[in-house]
């Protein structure tokens, strides 16, 4: 029932998120809004962490099962992919590179000092 | 005569979302154990894997993608209450990211300005035209707020949808040999990284290091949808692109 519970949390949530977007034509879509309006709602009522937890948990820990069916859409793409692989490659990798090392040095550097924790909870 | 039933199976197999459906969970299942088997090869990323087995076999036996998204789109209409969810591990963290804001703030203006900035340079200097680019511009936000600002800016959806998944599985596929060479150790940096740059797949990874590393990935890819969605638009039309 807990996970069931959870889970209509969030399609509401996502489903007020979405009104809102339209509504107000915010340009953040849907989903973001109602992960704002998760956080808010944790935040006020702590008691709602524990009919949530279930359901996020298990969403979020197949997460990476759930950006398979977009990726698959590459196969309509091959033939436009085609002339630009070279640009799209060299574009890809190497802003990726850029940012990833630009952003983890800066904030290692900026939290310098502090005291920090790797939590011990290392995933199998 | 045997051959009739087959064709007979095969046609209600390739229109039936059942079938895509289960393909997905399969290779999702499959390509996982793998990866776990292999102490987590990097290469081995479970998205990867699983795309591109998924693709070899739509090409192969000619069954339209559009076929098989029917099946797959239970999966894909998940993103959105998983993309609510991400609420839940940042409000666990909330109190040490709300002790860090000032660092946090500033790491992610300098990351989102290198990500965006070298983006377009790049595939400008690289002769990507005005379509390709504004198609690969919101590469590095997550999958489903990324098509919705290529609509705005005039890319092609469908195509930012492949580059953000591409960037996403390159990001978690680099991270940690990168992280690791350029010798940032500490959890905090590592989840804000991989997640700004690498949206949902980089934070499916940054869990895999840590929950800490998993709640700064979240963190980064929710403000990088957010503030993008918000400022891209805008930042392309000043640019004149």
């Amino acid at each position: 029932m807990n996970v069931l519970t959870g889970f209509v949390i969030l399609l509401a949530l996502q489903l007020c998120g979405e009104i809102l977007a339209r509504m107000l034509a915010l340009p953040v879509p849907g989903p973001v809004v109602g992960l704002l309006l998760l956080l808010v709602g944790l935040a006020v009522i702590p008691a709602l962490s524990t009919r949530v937890e279930q359901a996020a948990q298990a969403l979020l820990s197949h997460l990476s099962l759930l950006f398979i069916p977009a990726g698959v859409g590459v196969v309509v793409h091959l033939g436009r992919l085609e002339g630009a692989v070279f640009g799209v490659v060299v574009t890809l990798g190497s802003s990726t590179l850029l940012g990833l090392t630009a952003t983890a040095l800066s904030l290692q550097y900026l939290m310098r000092g502090r005291t920090t924790r790797n939590s011990p909870d290392q995933r199998p | 005569m045997s051959e009739l039933p087959l064709d007979a199976l095969w046609v209600y197999l390739s229109g039936s979302p059942l079938f895509a459906l289960t393909a997905t969970l399969a290779c999702y299942l499959q390509a996982t154990w793998l990866f776990e088997r292999t102490g987590q090869w990097a290469l081995l990323n479970p998205v990867l894997v699983s795309v591109l087995v998924l693709a070899f076999g739509l090409q192969l036996s000619g069954v339209p993608y559009a076929n098989y998204f029917e099946g797959a789109q239970f999966v894909h209409f998940l993103l959105g209450p998983a993309t609510v969810a991400l609420a839940f591990p940042l409000y666990r963290e909330l109190r040490t990211l709300g002790r860090h804001a000032v660092p946090i703030a500033l790491a992610m203006l300098v990351g989102l300005v290198t990500t965006f900035g070298s983006t377009l340079l790049i595939a400008q200097a690289t002769g990507l035209d005005d379509l390709m680019r504004l198609s690969i511009a919101p590469k590095s936000v997550t999958a489903p707020v990324a098509m919705g600002i290529a609509e705005r800016i005039g890319g092609l959806p469908s195509l930012t949808a492949v580059f953000a998944i591409l960037t996403g599985v390159f990001g978690a596929v680099i991270a940690m040999p990168v992280l690791r060479l350029i010798r940032v150790h500490d959890d905090a940096a590592r989840g804000l990284a991989i997640g700004l740059v690498s949206h949902g797949i980089g934070t499916a990874r940054a869990f895999r290091i840590s929950e800490r590393a998993g709640a700064y990935a979240g963190l980064a890819m929710a403000l990088t949808a957010t503030l993008s969605a918000i400022t891209l638009p805008y930042l392309l039309s000043a640019l004149g692109i």
